[in-house]
């Protein structure tokens, strides 16, 4: 398993050791099915996943979010023509490395963008009633696109790095890294709760907690990085956003599907 | 399918209240001109309120139910969240009249109850809160008999207090 | 409210989704530290072209945003359903939807 520390980040041959290593410890599993993650092992809680998300309670959430994405900015524009195709089918494209600005461009900051060139407000990256309820809904219109992040040129390559170091990094009061627990032990169960693989895992934001608790993935790396007593990097920060992009290409060819129920 | 006495009935025991006189006479008059609907069954409070199983099951009647594998219970083996937890109920027994939804061990275990007409197929599919691992047991209320199905359900988080 | 219903012969498959807290009266205010109080829906009523075919009575433990799934029989393209619903407070809501 060539995944030692200091080893050379080539993310085809980090996502193929990753894929290696994960269908030894979940044997017989589709690859497809990663985009579950921990429900991937237990047919009870997939059914219970499949019944609520036949109506899912947070479905007046999801509307909200069409309404704020459907609303004319005041110089009347919307949300949908800073994006190519109306916004369809386009989360799986990121991030992706922005070349000129040498820095890694996810969906919720080029939602800023948008918001900042038609002269409105910008959005709090942490905030589940902006950021999150309108991600809610935007996020749906890529459902089932598969994920498609690319790493090519070396600014990309050195903020793939980034991210891969924060990954295998230990790191807080409890020494552990990302990888000590959702690679090393994937699939084991922690403080009962089965611990899900790294593939898969950014296909599926935001999620509502509960039924009712929107979490947007940044919102989820703090809540992990405080569990495990870790620095905690502000949503929207260059650490969360080199991590998400070495993490989302984990998930390359994975179908996204946005606003989905985990307990 | 009602077991709403009839109008006549009403009537008759209204005019009976208005003999004896006194505030109940006002109440009777008042219920029989509203409209029917009114007059079905009054949100059952102390079924609700019950704070045991014998007292809830007690309060609709339903002292001695027999277990019956005609009544078809799919809930979780391990809810992932108590509070919502996706029960579904197909009854099997002929001439259905109601299904009742109880969690044996949260503070109220009466849940719900639906009344089934001829109308509708004895199938109920709705998500229930638990407070902690507990049997969810179901009733089917058939003719004047009660039958029973149950399944052990368990919860990791609890779902009554947030 | 949010109601889907598929009518697969002359059954139609009714699934509902309902706005609301139902409060049981158990959680504090996370701000203030006070006792939300109990709201929550008692009464769901179903009517095929005006006809009641379901009448339930819920507590407080039925799952916030409610959802509810049942099956009308003898209906056909054209019927009107209705589900309306009464909560604690005297709070009614009622949504209506033409089976095709």
């Amino acid at each position: 398993m060539s995944l030692a520390h200091g080893a050379e980040a080539l993310p085809e041959k980090d996502r193929q050791a990753f894929l290696a290593d994960y269908r030894e410890k979940f044997p017989g599993v589709p690859l497809e099915s990663y985009v579950n993650g921990a429900l991937m092992v237990s047919r009870d809680a997939m059914a219970q996943f499949d019944s609520i998300m036949e109506f899912p309670p947070f479905q007046d959430d999801v509307d909200k979010g069409k309404k704020m994405w459907e609303s004319p900015f005041r110089n009347g524009k919307t949300f949908s023509s800073c994006f190519p195709d109306g916004g369809r089918n386009v989360a799986g494209n990121y991030p992706y490395y922005d070349v000129k600005a040498d820095k890694v461009v996810t969906f919720e900051m080029d939602v800023n963008r948008c918001l900042r060139e038609n002269a409105e407000s910008e959005f709090r990256y942490d905030d589940a009633k902006t950021m999150g309820t309108l991600t809610a809904y935007a996020r749906t219109l890529s459902d089932g696109m598969r994920t498609n992040v690319k790493v090519e040129g070396p600014g990309a390559l050195a903020k793939y790095e980034k991210g891969r170091r924060l990954y295998f990094t230990r790191n807080g009061r409890l020494n552990f890294a990302c990888s000590s627990c959702h690679l090393q032990i994937a699939g084991k169960t922690l403080r009962t709760e089965v611990l899900s693989p790294a593939v898969g895992q950014t296909t599926h934001w935001p999620v509502f907690r509960g039924g009712d608790n929107l979490n947007t993935l940044h919102m989820r790396y703090r809540r992990c990085l405080d569990q495990m007593r870790a620095p905690l990097f502000a949503a929207g920060s260059e650490e969360l956003n080199d991590l998400e992009y070495f993490h989302s290409y984990l998930s390359n060819g994975l179908p996204l599907r946005a606003s989905v129920y985990r307990k | 399918m009602d077991n709403l006495p009839s109008v006549n009935e009403q009537r008759r025991k209204c005019l009976r209240m208005l003999a004896v006189g006194g505030a109940w006479a006002g109440l009777w008059a008042a219920g029989l001109l509203q409209p029917l609907r009114a007059l079905a069954a009054e949100w059952n409070k102390p079924a609700f309120d019950a704070k045991a199983l014998d007292e809830a099951l007690k309060s609709i009647g339903a002292t001695t139910p027999v277990e019956s594998s005609q009544i078809q219970l799919k809930a979780p083996e391990i809810a992932e969240n108590g509070a919502i937890v996706p029960v579904e109920v197909t009854s099997g027994i002929p001439g259905t009249q109601a299904i009742y939804i109880i969690a044996d061990k949260n503070p109220q275990p009466l849940v719900a109850i639906f009344d089934i007409t001829p109308g509708i197929e004895p199938f109920i599919s709705t998500r229930i809160k638990m407070g902690e691992s507990s049997k969810v047991r179901v009733l089917v209320k058939a003719g004047d008999k009660f039958y029973v199905a149950t399944q052990e359900v368990k919860v990791t988080i609890g779902g009554c207090g947030g | 409210m949010k109601i889907r219903a598929q009518l697969k012969g002359d059954v139609a498959d009714v699934k509902v989704l309902m706005f609301h807290p139902m409060e049981t009266g158990l959680r504090k205010d996370p701000i203030t530290g006070d006792i939300i109080p109990m709201h929550f829906i008692q009464r769901v009523v179903a009517t095929l072209n005006g006809k009641t075919v379901m009448d339930a009575q819920w507590s407080q433990a039925v799952s916030k945003n409610p959802f509810v799934n049942f099956r009308i029989r003898g209906a056909k393209q054209g019927d009107k359903v209705t589900v309306s619903w009464e909560d604690n407070k005297g709070e009614k809501a009622s949504i209506e939807t033409t089976l095709n």
